[in-house]
């Protein structure tokens, strides 16, 4: 027999108290798992960000567009390789439920500031020449069953008005953390009809995408370029593309704050319960571990059967929550809109977080009653009623 | 014969709450090796508290207490753990077996404190268990035991590892007649064919006519 035979044996005393208290490990490790997840989907536009682009946006904010006449300004900054620029179209597509990314964008450079999305040099020239073509991502195409060739009809909000698209190219996200979610049109077919209905917001555009030589004069590259329109009546405020994401996350940062922390409560609560369960099955053997001091254990040996029980059911517990974690993570990624959260999936991050939170709750539960069993002495032991 | 244990103006203490309570007084005892020695007294007399100093489970307030050769008041902790290990045997009233261990794995326990080789602490636990009489139990959980099997199977955890000295605490205290009969005929064999010394704390007359000597605590003193 070895002590480890003797650490599942101790495990399996109570089974239904060992299950349970496996159930409710793997409960919060789904949980956690789950809330990792959607936070790290809500950064996913921060982890997709390049270094090497610059947003520049209105200085007031966001929602106020920008003239276009500041892209050829700012193309003359030196150190900028490709000015690109969209504007948010917003619009319904089939219904108000069907959320995803609608841009409207200069058709002939937004490719090559954004290398991320992956385009066939064919489907990109089509793009280009025909004014009512879109782009959409793969996983918008998958999700709607749509391929090249094929209509889509947005009701505008912003833009109001039925608009008419083809899906000229389908593209597909090069990294992990590329949203594979966005309808891409042409800047150019909104503003026409802008300039007909409503002239006032024609030659506007959302924001301006710089790509720079060196990531490292970003910050002076930004600096020349809000100089440029100081005292305009249109002043900007340029920042690097990680910069603008976080910006944009702030608005939401007490929700995903919130959900930080309830995740690393659902771990301290589930602690709570392992050393409930470890504190009553120590006290249980009291006897037995003032008879197992008396036969010579020491102290390293109790510590060992304790924490080693402890671990048993906290790996248990975390092997089994992080099994279920992937299917359940993936039902909600069917489930949810895509536009929502673009990028959810289990990270590894999260796993290891996970796995890590399983072991630390082992440990730290045992401290109790490894403390307890460390400290009764022998005779006191053989005294104890349970 | 030579003396084995030597317990020297011992007494013992203890504090219960703003309490103290002496329960062992000056007291002084030798035992020689191979004898077999029973304990009586009253319930407080301290029968229970001298074993305990003498198995090294518990410390004298003061004085010397001296087992084979070592002065265990002395040691620390962890050394007393060790030569607890490889010195005592103990067997308890209430037998004290780990109930999810078998006959077999109960009697190794104590084995795997010893640089022992499986094939070796088989060979241990089975004669153990052979010299028992409970051979043909090594498989059975104590639950499947009766009350006397299951402190043959304590006696045989207390002498698998040839210990210097075997201390029963009322070992027939939880048991009948033919049970407790058959224990301290187990207790008279490992004495007189094993040549182990024992020492027994008991309150049956009986028990203690099995003992060749018995000496009796009354209120911390042996009279």
């Amino acid at each position: 027999m070895k002590v480890f035979k003797l650490i599942f044996k101790n495990t399996l005393r109570h089974k239904l108290r060992t299950f349970l208290t496996i159930l409710g490990i793997a409960i919060a490790v789904v949980a956690f798992g789950l809330l990792r997840t959607v936070v790290t989907a809500w950064h996913a536009g921060v982890e997709a960000s390049s270094a090497n682009r610059l947003i520049t946006r209105q200085a007031v904010s966001f929602i106020f567009p920008l003239p276009l006449a500041y892209k050829n300004k700012i193309e003359n900054v030196p150190g900028i390789s490709t000015v690109t620029y969209a504007i948010w179209f917003s619009g319904v597509y089939i219904d108000k439920n069907q959320f995803f990314a609608r841009l409207a964008v200069d058709a002939n450079t937004i490719f090559d500031v954004y290398p991320e999305f992956v385009l066939s040099k064919k489907e990109k020239e089509n793009f280009i020449k025909e004014r009512n073509a879109c782009v959409i991502g793969s996983d918008i195409a998958k999700q709607y069953n749509l391929k090249v060739g094929d209509q889509m009809t947005l009701e505008g909000d912003i833009y109001p008005g039925r608009w008419d698209f083809v899906i000229r190219g389908i593209y597909k996200p090069r990294d992990k953390t590329t949203d594979g979610t966005q309808m891409l049109f042409h800047w150019d077919y909104i503003n026409e009809r802008m300039k007909e209905e409503s002239p006032g917001r024609a030659n506007r555009v959302g924001w301006y995408i710089e790509k720079i030589d060196d990531p490292n004069q970003s910050g002076e590259i930004s600096a020349k370029i809000d100089a440029l329109f100081k005292n305009s009546t249109a002043e900007t405020k340029t920042e690097s593309e990680r910069a603008f994401q976080q910006g944009f996350l702030a608005s939401t940062s007490a929700i995903i704050t919130a959900m930080n922390i309830i995740s690393f409560v659902i771990i301290g609560i589930i602690m709570l319960v392992l050393g409930n369960t470890m504190i009553m099955s120590a006290r249980e053997r009291t006897r037995e571990y003032a008879v197992m001091k008396t036969l010579g254990f020491s102290g390293r040996h109790l510590t060992g059967l304790i924490m080693g029980e402890s671990l048993v059911i906290s790996a248990i517990g975390g092997a089994l929550g992080l099994f279920l974690t992937f299917p359940i993570v993936q039902g909600f990624s069917e489930v949810i809109p895509k536009g929502f959260f673009p990028i959810f999936q289990l990270e590894p991050i999260t796993v290891i977080l996970a796995c890590s939170a399983a072991i630390l709750i082992g440990v730290l539960s045992s401290i109790f009653p490894i403390q307890r069993a460390l400290n009764t002495r022998i005779v006191d032991g053989f005294r104890f009623v349970g | 014969m030579s003396s084995i244990i030597s317990v020297k103006d011992v007494s013992k203490t203890y504090s219960r709450d703003s309490f103290s309570i002496p329960v062992l007084n000056n007291l002084s005892l030798e035992v020689d090796e191979g004898d077999f020695l029973a304990l009586m007294g009253p319930s407080g007399s301290g029968k229970t508290t001298l074993l305990n100093l003498i198995a090294g489970i518990d410390k004298p307030t003061s004085g010397t207490i001296t087992v084979g050769g070592t002065d265990i008041s002395k040691l620390n902790e962890s050394a007393l753990a060790k030569w607890r290990a490889q010195s005592i045997g103990f067997v308890f009233q209430f037998y004290n077996l780990i109930p999810v261990l078998t006959a077999f794995e109960n009697v190794e326990l104590p084995l795997l404190l010893a640089p022992l080789s499986k094939s070796e602490r088989r060979e241990h636990v089975e004669t153990a268990l052979t010299v028992v009489g409970l051979d043909d139990r090594m498989d059975h959980y104590p639950k499947q035991l009766s009350g006397g099997q299951e402190q043959r199977v304590a006696i045989a955890r207390a002498i698998v590892t040839d210990p210097l000295l075997l201390v029963a605490d009322e070992p027939t205290g939880d048991l009948d007649k033919n049970s407790a009969d058959e224990i301290l005929t187990l207790l008279d064999r490992l004495n007189k064919e094993f040549k182990k010394t024992i020492i027994i704390v008991t309150h049956d007359p009986h028990a203690a006519e099995k003992a060749r000597i018995t000496r009796t605590l009354d209120k911390g003193y042996l009279v």
